[in-house]
């Protein structure tokens, strides 16, 4: 067979094997979103919600309100406000992040490709003498390692940080929520989301309205 | 409950009345702001008011400018570097001099965002997102020089090792490849570093933006942030980490640039004390560019409220500490010079001083040694015109001293049938002040298209955003 036929064979394999992956997807997608949204009919009388909302003036009452649905046992929920607050993040429960842990792996990626990349090149690959210094001449590769051990791990802490929060997400529940947009100005939020086990929309609601709230209300799905 | 919440103010002034005795009682934002005012006052620069009519004429000076820069460039590449002044033996001049003096200025950036961060020095929330654009525009600028000086710039992807049909790779035991790794770099991470700070402040622009293509591309930048807590904890934790690998970052950016020089045998390059006294001085002569473009800002756009005169007396401070150990590091050289009993470094100090370009070295020790001292006194920290002065001279100053050690260093080494001397030319100047022009234009269009002083960190700065730690039982 001709090179230049073989190559278009294969790259005619390729482009179908990625319509199948696609396709794949996009049925596991359908079958995914219909599943889900029946498990939400299902536990709701009314139309299906994501949670219910209540809306904080105060970083004092959003957090007295975090601790306090936790204590009350509920665990899916979230906290929206303009600005981090780490008694916040403490309330909800939310445990240590594993992010540090990514970045370091992505700095000691940086250190030890950064030097060994500089080792084959210098002392195996290309062998140099330059000045009569040794092939493996460590010493003057640091700065370069030291700069890839710090490219690769903001890298890591910049993309893993994004990866992690799962962004870019375009669409959110939360967003349907009129008040919402002032999450970022000066407002604070609290949602209960339907799939915590105990949630019970009329329960949840009247349990979120003692908690010195502004605003309780139900947020679309 | 809203008793609590009543009581805050009042704390807050007590508590800030003693904070503020070593700062001459000057507040880092002044009172009266609440979430919302902050957010307001910061966002409507840019989705609101009317643009100033001096945001159009200045844009458009600095944007004439960038047309210079581009006539430079295209006249190099039409003819080679040959239109530049520089020649054996000065082969090294203001490509290399305005290289080290932009990413020098980028230096105050870093060190404002970063450094001052993990001492937890909350005046830096004003000024960092103004000086990390400052910093990124700066090495913008630095960067197009020795790319051009290459030669043929068409093939600087030279400069990284990919594997090639050459079949060889760059020399790891030069410092220039140290450099061009220090700088990407640095350039790569101080965007990063900008960008995760901007992500909040572009959710905030997305939901305060009314016209449907404001909304949009800020909602695209912001990539659907919502504040939940839970990503608010990645952002931190990723936040101060970067701010830790920062830090060890830009002192190495400098030092490798120091490196460049030091690690060479000229007279005048060929001395240790070359790292730290360029970080400092890059930390000098960012601090004099945060100045100059900051002076100007705040009254314009009226933002006396978030960049007070804690903040300018602060930089000014930085500048007056840093000033004084560039200032010894002059003194050192010259000492150096005389202390080693090297002949070829006691003629090169020697010439320096009273050679062809002794006038040149003289305004440096004026600029940057003298007048800075004025800094001593608060009256003078106090007004904005003497100021913006002294800054303007440290911006000279330390443009003249990279002048000094570049092309005075140069032009007479050992050989004395190879002594030279060197004059820039008319596509020198223009280069250079190109690249000015391209500074400012950057400047004005960040001020103009997004929010210039960090929205999410400054409402931190408001005594309402402490929690009030209390028992459960009070709810």
């Amino acid at each position: 067979m001709p090179r230049r036929h073989r190559d278009e064979v294969k790259s005619k394999k390729l482009v179908f094997i990625y319509m199948v992956c696609i396709l794949c997807a996009s049925v596991a997608k359908f079958v995914e979103d219909r599943s889900m949204s029946e498990i939400v009919v299902d536990n709701e009388t009314g139309p299906p919600i994501f949670g219910v909302i209540a809306e904080f003036d105060t970083t004092d009452a959003v957090v007295a309100a975090a601790r306090r649905s936790y204590e009350e046992g509920y665990r899916r929920m979230d906290a929206y406000s303009p600005f981090p607050i780490e008694e916040l993040t403490e309330a909800l429960g939310i445990k240590h992040t594993r992010l540090p842990l990514l970045i370091f792996a992505g700095g000691a990626a940086g250190l030890l490709g950064g030097f060994f990349m500089q080792y084959y090149m210098t002392a195996l690959d290309y062998q140099h003498n330059i000045g009569g210094r040794p092939l493996n001449s460590w010493p003057a590769f640091i700065p370069v390692t030291f700069e890839t051990t710090i490219l690769l791990a903001s890298i890591t802490a910049v993309f893993g940080m994004i990866m992690l929060n799962g962004l870019p997400q375009p669409y959110h529940p939360v967003f349907n929520v009129p008040r919402f947009e002032l999450a970022s100005r000066d407002r604070f939020f609290l949602v209960i989301e339907a799939d915590d086990p105990k949630f019970d929309r009329d329960r949840t609601t009247s349990f979120l309205q003692t908690l010195n709230a502004r605003e309780v209300s139900d947020v679309e799905a | 409950m809203s008793s609590v919440t009543q009581e805050h103010p009042h704390e807050t002034v007590a508590r800030q009345a003693t904070a503020d005795h070593l700062n001459g009682g000057y507040p880092v934002i002044e009172p009266g702001h609440s979430f919302a005012s902050v957010t307001d006052k910061i966002s409507s620069i840019v989705l609101t008011r009317r643009t100033p009519l001096g945001w159009f004429i200045g844009f458009a000076m600095a944007f004439a400018v960038v047309q210079l820069l581009m006539l430079s460039i295209a006249w190099l590449l039409l003819n080679g570097i040959g239109v530049w002044g520089n020649n054996v033996p000065v082969g090294w001049a203001f490509d290399i001099i305005n290289f080290v003096w932009w990413i020098g200025i980028g230096h105050a950036g870093t060190l404002i965002s970063a450094i001052l961060l993990l001492f937890r020095q909350d005046w830096r929330t004003s000024i960092n997102r103004f000086a990390e654009a400052m910093t990124l525009f700066a090495v913008a600028c630095a960067g197009i020089f020795p790319a051009l000086h290459t030669g043929r710039p068409w093939l600087d992807y030279w400069l990284f090792p990919y594997p090639n049909t050459m079949g060889l790779w760059p020399n790891f035991r030069s410092p220039l490849i140290w450099d061009v790794f220090a700088v990407s770099t640095y350039g790569t991470v101080s965007a990063l570093f900008w960008f995760v700070g901007l992500i909040p402040d572009l959710a905030t622009m997305r939901d305060r933006a009314r016209h449907w293509f404001t909304r949009t591309a800020f909602g695209l930048g912001a990539m659907g942030w919502r504040g939940s807590a839970r990503h608010w904890h990645r952002y931190e934790t990723a936040y101060l980490i970067l701010a830790g690998l920062s830090t060890p970052l830009v002192l190495s950016v400098h030092t490798i640039v120091s490196f460049d020089f030091a690690v060479s045998i000229v007279p005048g390059w060929h001395a240790t004390i070359f790292p730290p006294y360029f970080v400092a001085g890059a930390i000098y002569a960012g601090f004099a560019m945060v100045l100059t473009l900051l002076i100007p800002i705040r009254r314009f756009y009226g933002l006396k409220d978030f960049i007070t005169m804690r903040h300018i007396h602060n930089c000014a401070k930085v500048m007056l500490a840093t000033g004084l150990i560039v200032f010894y590091g002059y003194v050192m050289e010259a000492f150096f010079a005389w202390y080693s009993s090297n002949r070829y470094e006691r003629a090169m100090m020697y010439d320096r001083i009273t050679g062809d370009y002794w006038f040149l070295y003289w305004l440096l020790i004026l600029c940057n040694g003298i007048v800075p001292q004025l800094l001593w006194s608060k009256r003078v920290r106090e007004n904005m015109f003497v100021l913006f002065g002294i800054c303007m001279f440290i911006n000279v100053g330390m443009w003249l001293e990279r002048f000094m050690i570049i092309v005075q260093s140069l032009h007479k080494d050992y050989l004395v049938s190879s002594w030279g001397n060197y004059s820039p030319r008319f596509w020198d100047f223009g280069m250079f002040f190109g690249t000015i022009g391209l500074f400012v234009a950057l400047i004005f269009l960040f001020i103009r298209v997004l929010p210039m002083i960090s929205i999410f960190e400054m409402r931190t700065l408001l005594p309402e955003a402490k929690v009030k730690e209390e028992q459960p039982s009070q709810v």
